[in-house]
């Protein structure tokens, strides 16, 4: 194969990005990605396979055949995971990765989110740090994708986020009833509540139309094409400029390296299940937070025993996600009025300053609930089965408001992906093994956060409330994993410096969710975007025709 | 429920019948069956899994859960996404016949419907892991999406007072004006 100046490594919302900026910048870029290239055609609504309710598998992949990975549990005993099964930590594996089915809530991280142990003192037992980037360091960044991506939304009705040059591209979208129903109730809390930011056209922007509102949104991809991610903004525009190659169905295996412990290329399993071998000058890692770590760890040779940019087994330490918890509000009134994408209100009052206790998280009422994510939330009391629980579905179906937040995360080091030493994928490689747990002040924070969504809807006049606030037994990461790469100043400590590049190999560069040090209250994409503009900058100015300045 | 019961206590023929016509409606759908029966339960074990289903989905002014199709989307699922399940549904079906003979000298299907509660309720406690597979398999074919077989003509969507398909957004959507509020 002809040697290209870069090989991206996952095309969802970071190596969307990366490839989009270095193909423009005019390095040649081959992306990777090992699932498929969906259209509108492949967006079929269905309630019972897609990315957010997998009984019967994931829309987006990865398929359950073949693709196990291994949870170790609270007792370390190891469990076999398929990627429909809750423990697998599953995010969607295609084009555009988690962005083509997400709700798409798009969020800044606070200032004090980059700079944790600053504000709070590392708690016993977990591996709290500051990130080596500020939030003013982000901020031009965040704005670049704010605009590139298309996000809506309106924060000036709260002051708990940080400075911004230039307001969101376009408004939010119309109140639905339960932003009617929630905002006069956080107002006289003495809240600051104001519309999510949503990565969704509200109006037309960018060449494509606006929310057509229906219920089938997170979870699913969008069927009129109004929900911004990778697949539809930037990887088209990477392709376009005749210097990005996009390469589906093609898992990568290893990183390969030369005898003077340079990466050369990438060797990869193609759609036919043949090994390739793509030579190039520079490889990006954007696999998300369990898969670039795996692959690092999977890339061994003489001078990397251990895998690559694993010298100080940091590689795959501090795994996190979010630890989600609510109430859910059952009313004498309608509060469903079917009009989507339903996640619409949120407060930031309480994602810091909990005396005691490190961080917290935004809280907002849930997307739009499709039948069949009813029926396990249903009031205090209510039988599991029976007439009872049908009659209680009718009753309450429409007649319920949940209120929800990412609980932020105090990562811990042993919390983490390593190879399981016995289960191989298809290809023959060896899966991610997935261990540890979360650290009790999350959980601790984690209740305080549901209490307060359940005064929420209190305050809102619900007739009786149910909290959502359990104690983990797993690592939660899903979705919304990061941290297994962390980016640092120091290289026993972390794994890639403040621009993505390992410490140990100078033309690797790990961009995506791994590299957060911690993740902020919210949902991460906006951030795992900002971080992929930013890095790519660096990289394009370091760039010299043929290599990187040194 | 006076109607229930009844529904419950169709005849082996009937309710053959019925698992058909569900059958003939997926085949066009989605797959072709190659026959008119089920895929994987035998007549016995759908008639002893449809007791179950229809109490924890009974009958009211809406249908029970097998008379809104979740026999035919267990069925399905069991010959193909759900197959690593199929030992527990088959020792726990016979389980649910034993007990139920042991208690009342009959199968499951042939109880009434205070007896069929009774014996779903010591299945709850005795064999919990195949007690919880059959609710949710029977909440998912009841309240889950009609192309798999279950939730006949949207039954239980209409039930909930929801737009059939509920896909309001699209009746409502116009690109030249924007979002519908």
């Amino acid at each position: 194969m002809n040697r290209v100046n870069a090989v991206v490594v996952g095309a969802g919302a970071a190596g969307g990005i990366v490839a989009k900026e270095l193909s423009t910048a005019g390095l040649s870029v081959v992306l990777l990605e090992r699932g498929k290239w969906y259209t509108s055609n492949d967006c079929r609504k269905d309630d019972l396979r897609n990315q957010r309710t997998t009984v019967l598998g994931n829309a987006f992949g990865p398929e359950d055949e073949g693709n196990p990975r291994v949870l170790a549990d609270a007792d370390g005993t190891p469990h076999i995971m398929l990627p429909s099964e809750g423990g697998y930590q599953n995010n969607a594996a295609c084009v555009g990765g988690g962005t083509l089915s997400y709700g798409a809530m798009a969020w800044r991280y606070l200032p004090q989110d980059f700079r944790m142990r600053s504000t709070y003192g590392a708690p016993a037992g977990s591996s709290l740090e500051d990130w080596p980037i500020s939030y003013d360091d982000l901020e031009p960044y965040y704005e670049k994708a704010e605009y590139e991506i298309g996000i809506s939304g309106d924060d000036s009705g709260t002051p708990f986020h940080g400075p911004r040059r230039r307001p969101l591209p376009m408004p939010p979208l119309p109140p639905n009833r339960e932003f009617q129903i929630l905002e006069p109730a956080a107002k006289r809390l003495g809240l600051h509540p104001f519309p999510i930011p949503m990565a969704r056209n509200s109006v037309p922007y960018n060449g494509r139309g606006p929310c057509m509102r229906c219920p089938w949104c997170v979870g699913f991809a969008c069927e009129v094409d109004a929900k911004n991610g990778s697949q539809n903004t930037v990887i088209p525009v990477a392709l376009a400029t005749g210097n990005c190659e996009l390469r589906t169905e093609c898992m990568a295996r290893e990183i390969l390296t030369d005898d003077r412990g340079r990466a050369r290329g990438v060797a990869y399993y193609d759609a036919d299940g043949r090994l390739q071998e793509q030579p190039s000058d520079i490889v990006v890692v954007s696999a998300c937070a369990i898969e670039s770590a795996r692959l690092l760890l999977n890339s061994k040779s003489r001078l990397f025993p251990d895998g690559l940019g694993n010298r100080h087994d940091q590689v795959g330490r501090n795994l996190q996600g979010h630890h989600y918890t609510g109430a859910t509000g059952f009313f004498d009134f309608d509060t469903y009025d079917d009009v989507g994408p339903g996640a619409s209100i949120a407060v930031s009052d309480y994602n810091h300053g909990t005396p005691g206790l490190c961080g917290g998280g935004m809280l907002a009422n849930e997307f739009i609930r499709l039948p069949i994510q009813m029926v396990d939330r249903m009031p205090g009391g209510t039988p599991r089965w029976g007439l009872a629980h049908k009659q209680a579905m009718r009753r309450f179906f429409k007649r319920n408001i949940v209120v929800m937040g990412p609980t932020q995360q105090i990562p811990m080091a042993d919390a983490r992906v390593t190879l399981d030493p016995a289960v191989r994928d298809k290809w023959g490689m060896p899966v991610a093994r997935i261990s540890g747990n979360v650290h009790p002040q999350t959980y601790e924070i984690g209740l305080v956060q549901a209490q307060r969504a359940e005064a929420w809807l209190k305050e809102a006049e619900a007739a009786s409330t149910v909290i959502s606030a359990g104690v983990p037994t797993t690592v939660s990461a899903g979705q919304h994993q990061a941290g297994t790469c962390r980016m640092g100043n120091d290289p026993q400590g972390s794994v890639v410096n403040r621009n993505c590049q390992l410490h140990d190999v100078d033309n690797v560069f790990v961009i995506d969710s791994s590299v957060h040090v911690t993740n902020g209250g919210f949902n991460p994409a906006l951030t795992i975007m900002a971080i992929a503009y930013f890095a790519s900058e660096a990289l394009v100015r370091n760039w010299k025709g043929a290599g990187l300045r040194s | 429920m006076p109607g229930s019961r009844d529904s419950v206590r169709l005849t082996r023929r009937q309710f053959v019948a019925t698992g058909a016509i569900g059958g003939a409606a997926l085949a066009v759908g989605c797959s072709a069956r190659s026959h008119g029966g089920w895929d994987f339960l035998s007549d016995g074990q759908a008639l002893t899994l449809a007791a179950m289903c229809d109490r924890m989905i009974p009958a009211d002014d809406f249908p029970s859960a097998s008379q809104a199709g979740v026999i035919t989307y267990i069925d399905h699922q069991l010959a193909r996404t759900y197959k690593r399940h199929r030992n527990t549904y088959r020792d726990g079906l016979e389980q649910a016949d034993a007990i139920s003979r042991k208690r009342f000298g009959q199968d499951l299907a042939a109880l009434s419907a205070p007896q069929q509660v009774e014996i779903v309720g010591a299945i709850e406690q005795q064999n919990r892991k195949f007690f919880d597979l059959v609710r949710s398999h029977t909440l998912e074919g009841y309240y889950g999406s009609p192309r798999h077989g279950g939730n006949r003509d949207a039954v239980s969507w209409r039930m909930l007072g929801l737009a059939e398909p509920p896909v309001l957004g699209r009746a409502q959507y116009d690109l030249r004006k924007g979002p519908a509020s």
